[in-house]
């Protein structure tokens, strides 16, 4: 069994860059923990590498030729692609894992037309929780992104395939790897809206991924989920992958509006890995 | 209606160091390889972020943009309301606001760098 973790978190470049604008200190510090806890948690399971299911922002796909699903086989990777004190994230190389990262991709491939990159410049939506979860930059990342800014997206179910394929792929190999799924829940990030979420939204995703309720977690529309979510919303494809690959219910904590200048319900989670075909 | 052509253009400004110097020392260069209309242009040449919000620039790149430009994080939301004030509803994507222009993020007093790690 391969799979030695699996868990999800927010991204939201605020969580970092905006750090020193928050009100609720506390708050703010009690999230802080909780992904470090997810840290120690990765540490603790001994994984040789991450792989970050991710939902990048412009920063290296955009629409002239977008992938709906792309995996990273680069020998490295470097990030932040924004400003760095825009994001309070000093720009750094991240080792990759080239020969593990085409494994997977030959896995992966047989069931999911995925692109491929050696090349990825890491946004926020990477260097967030690498920030965290992997302080130093010195564990073998595997970036993979789903396409959650231009539509046309792919549609949930095939999100759910996708993770399957990453576990498949993930338990056939001899690595111990982690993966996150990195995305938020309802937000309006970057409009007017900034800081407004969706709560009863948010809890009902949630639980719907607490209970590892498959039906339900794929039976949002895109209408549904943009009028109720907001388009910061289209990236539950992230934790629906995760959920999907770790074949289990996830234990969250939800850290709500009290956090508003990070623009997004704070989430930290830890699946329940099924056991491996 | 150019809009793709204008997104690519800050997408590939926001990404590129070398182009953003270049851009700072001659705008004009920089902006004839891009197919945009005459507003679009005069959006970006006056650095007007309400009509490129408005003319419905993906946020996550526009936001991006308006740093470039040094403008602040609360300053950037307050264009964007000023923009849909002046020029009416976002007009294409998915960035509109939903509201009727209020802050759900209130700016706090303390400025302090903040270790995050």
């Amino acid at each position: 069994m391969s799979l030695v973790y699996a868990g999800v978190l927010s991204h939201a470049p605020g969580i970092t860059g905006r750090a020193h604008l928050v009100e609720n200190v506390a708050k703010r510090d009690e999230f802080y923990a909780a992904l470090d806890r997810q840290r120690q948690e990765i540490e603790e399971s001994g994984a040789e590498a991450l792989m970050v299911i991710g939902a990048e922002h412009f920063a290296n796909f955009f629409m002239n030729n977008m992938p709906a699903y792309c995996i990273g086989i680069g020998e490295t990777y470097s990030g932040p692609v924004e400003d760095p004190d825009w994001l309070n994230i000093d720009r750094t190389n991240v080792p990759g894992a080239p020969d593990l990262s085409q494994r997977l991709a030959r896995s992966i491939i047989q069931t999911i037309d995925i692109a491929y990159a050696e090349e990825w410049r890491f946004d926020h939506g990477i260097m967030v929780p690498l920030n965290f979860l992997t302080p130093k930059f010195d564990l073998p990342v595997i970036p993979v992104n789903i396409n959650c800014q231009g539509p046309p997206l792919t549609p949930l179910h095939r999100a759910w395939a996708f993770g399957e394929a990453v576990r498949h792929a993930v338990d056939s190999v001899r690595e111990k790897i982690a993966v996150i799924g990195t995305g938020g829940i309802s937000h309006w990030p970057a409009t007017p809206d900034s800081g407004k979420i969706n709560e009863t939204w948010d809890r009902e995703f949630l639980d719907r991924l607490s209970r590892f309720d498959k039906s339900a977690l794929l039976s949002y529309t895109d209408e549904e989920t943009y009028r109720d979510g907001g388009q910061g919303g289209f990236e539950i494809r992230t934790y629906i992958a995760a959920a999907a690959a770790a074949g289990g219910p996830c234990e969250v904590q939800f850290f709500t509006a009290e956090l508003p200048i990070f623009a997004v319900s704070c989430t930290v989670g830890r699946f329940s890995l099924s056991a491996p075909d | 209606m150019s809009l793709y052509y204008l997104q690519k253009f800050m997408y590939e400004l926001n990404r590129d160091e070398s182009m953003q110097s270049t851009f700072r020392k001659n705008p004009t260069d920089v902006l004839d390889a891009y197919n945009l209309s005459t507003e679009e242009r005069g959006a970006v040449e006056d650095g007007d972020i309400g009509l490129l919000y408005v003319l419905g620039v993906n946020g996550q790149i526009l936001m991006h943009y308006a740093a470039f430009l040094g403008i602040d994080w609360f300053d950037y939301l307050d264009r964007m309301r000023s923009g849909v004030e002046k020029y009416g509803p976002v007009r294409a994507g998915i960035y509109a606001m939903t509201g009727g222009g209020e802050s759900f993020a209130p700016e706090a007093t303390s400025d302090k760098k903040v270790d995050n790690q």
